[in-house]
């Protein structure tokens, strides 16, 4: 299991991998892989019980990633933790015939199903927790969504649905980055207050204020494995394209594919941070 | 009418008897145990059944959750809402994730009749049978309903059913139910010309070929319960032996039975193919036999659509 100041430096590295398979595909959602990154990072290298050795054990934990455009962000991490080759993922990431496409695909080792239309991860993983539950497993579950696609109603009956069960073997984490193709979140379709939203449906909430600290996701992520009774829903609040002022907190950047100019400056800037890191 | 057992509580029994002794099986309802007959389920196997509330995207998403666990699960509602409402999960969460979801469209086709074109559906044929991945099937009676759920519970791939609400007329008996898996079912052999049907209305159609024989139309009558995979090689055969063909649904115009044997035919063996379905319109007002009536979808209405496309 890694530490803290290595999985901060590792997130480094994978925001380095990430944008290399975008520039590679010729495309991606750069902002959401950025802001997403520590999470993914915390869960597959300390959080979950997940390794490509165990990938069709019954008691392996699981992982949705309802928001499947960050895919970009994924298939790093998933890369890092030996389930696929990052040349492999680099070389053929949305060419002709590739297996890799922008979104999760569960023909692909480590995936487990397929997104990439909003507000379909909760309810799942409210049905992969009732089946661990009902077989005794200590499977634990976690599905990462966005904040702008909580506005899909499915997402809704899967609270309702998690709280009903008292699932507190499910975790959803909410990528609290504000900002959506259109613009902010509380402009396209208001979100605010979340916290008050999600308790008020049965959830044990927990605000990770910064949704970018290993540390803080770290305890996020154990006050969700001692909660019992209810299902724990992170609002990690995280920013947009992080690691770089070229794109952070950027709409815009949702779905932009660097200049090279800005790619410079953006590889610059990810390399300074990870080198700021103690090693 | 002898029979007096919907083919939904033909369902419910098959879950039932099996859920004994396998533990996997999950039936899930939204709201829906009541309408769907899976009541006794839920009371008899209460660890292996999940209410959701009147939340269907929520009820498919569950189920594939479920079934990516290794559960085989049977979710349950009415087609009109299971086929409309969650179509996005049963494309992407059932047929594109690959999981065992088995999808019953309960109430379907014009089965609510008087509540309205909102509970009614004649577009599930056309909406799941395009979804890669997905097969649809439509069970003409209740012997039928129950080969077809054993053999179900044999494969790990999703499926869509749909079944009617009120008790249907025995096509086949309990002894005499010829079945085999994604095989159409010749319910009467005939030279002259052929009906392929599927759901509820295989029981008219059997009715429509007594009629036209007694006439000296020698009518073949095919049970093509399995819309999807439908079965090819018995539509050719069927072009290639009699005259013309005409294809019965409880469906929309398009999209359905009608336009797949049309398709199969028109491609290897070109012969006449006339469809009899529902009309492109909210349907009149009537329990489902007016409706059925009133749109030639009843024997005497299927012998003469026979005799059209043989002229």
């Amino acid at each position: 299991m890694m530490e803290t100041t290595e999985l901060n430096k590792l997130s480094w590295q994978l925001r380095l991998d990430t944008l290399d398979i975008i520039m590679a595909g010729g495309g991606g959602h750069i902002g959401g892989d950025m802001s997403v990154m520590e999470i993914l990072t915390e869960l597959y290298f300390r959080e979950m019980q997940v390794s490509p050795d165990r990938a069709e054990d019954p008691n392996r934990d699981y992982f949705i990633l309802s928001k499947g455009h960050s895919m970009e962000a994924y298939y790093a991490v998933l890369c890092a933790r030996g389930f696929l080759s990052l040349e492999d993922v680099r070389s053929r990431f949305s060419q002709f015939g590739s297996p890799y496409i922008g979104h999760p695909h569960n023909t692909l080792p480590g995936i487990e199903m397929n997104s990439g239309s909003l507000g379909h991860g909760l309810p799942v993983a409210v049905g992969l927790a009732l089946a661990a539950r009902m077989d005794q497993r200590p499977s634990r579950v976690y599905v990462v969504t966005g904040d702008g696609e909580l506005a899909e109603g499915s997402n809704w009956e899967g609270f309702m649905s998690g709280a009903m069960y008292h699932l507190d073997n499910l975790c959803c984490i909410i990528d609290r980055n504000r900002l959506q193709i259109s613009g902010g979140t509380e402009d396209v379709m208001a979100l605010d207050n979340l916290k008050d939203k999600l308790s008020a449906f049965g959830w044990q909430v927990v605000d990770a204020m910064d949704g970018n600290s290993i540390e803080e996701l770290h305890a996020a992520f154990e006050t969700a494995r001692k909660t019992k009774g209810a299902p724990t829903a992170i609002i990690a609040h995280t920013v947009k394209g992080r690691g770089s002022s070229v794109m952070e907190n950027k709409a815009s950047w949702h779905h932009h594919v660097p200049n090279p100019e800005e790619l410079s400056q953006i590889r610059r800037d990810l390399l300074q941070r990870k080198e700021a890191c103690a090693s | 009418m002898n029979n007096t057992i919907p083919n939904r509580q033909v369902i419910c029994e098959v879950l039932s008897a099996h859920a004994e002794t396998d533990r996997d099986i999950v039936v899930l309802c939204s709201d829906s145990r009541g309408s769907a007959s899976l009541a006794p389920f839920f009371k008899d196997h209460p660890g292996q059944a999940v209410e959701v509330g009147i939340a269907e995207q929520d009820l498919v998403g569950i189920a594939a959750g479920l079934a990516k666990a290794g559960k085989k699960a049977y979710a349950a509602s009415p087609a009109s809402f299971l086929t409309t409402r969650s179509y996005e999960q049963c494309k992407v969460d059932c047929a594109y994730s690959g999981t065992n979801v088995k999808l019953i469209g309960i109430s379907g086709g014009i089965s609510y009749g008087a509540l309205g074109m909102s509970h009614h559906s004649a577009q599930d044929i056309a909406a799941m049978s395009a979804i890669p991945g997905m097969r649809v099937y439509l069970p003409s009676d209740r012997h039928q309903t129950k080969h077809l759920f054993e053999a179900l519970l044999q494969d790990t791939q999703c499926a869509y059913i749909r079944t009617g609400r009120n008790p249907v007329e025995d096509v086949y008996s309990g002894a005499d139910c010829p079945f085999e898996m994604d095989h159409a079912t010749l319910v009467r052999d005939g030279r002259d010309a052929t009906i392929i049907a599927c759901g509820e209305m295989v029981s008219p159609a059997k009715a429509a070929a007594e009629i036209l024989t007694a006439e000296g139309i020698d009518t073949r009558v095919l049970d093509m319960y399995c819309v999807k995979p439908i079965d090819r090689a018995a539509v050719l055969a069927a072009a290639e032996e009699t005259h013309a063909i005409v294809t019965v649904e409880e469906h929309a115009p398009f999209g359905g039975l009608g336009s797949m044997v049309a398709q199969i035919v028109s491609e290897a063996c070109p012969k006449r193919v006339l469809n009899i379905a529902l009309p492109d319109a909210p349907v009149i007002t009537g329990n489902s036999q007016q409706v059925f009536d009133h749109y030639g979808m009843n024997a005497a209405g299927i012998a003469a659509r026979v005799r059209e496309a043989l002229a």
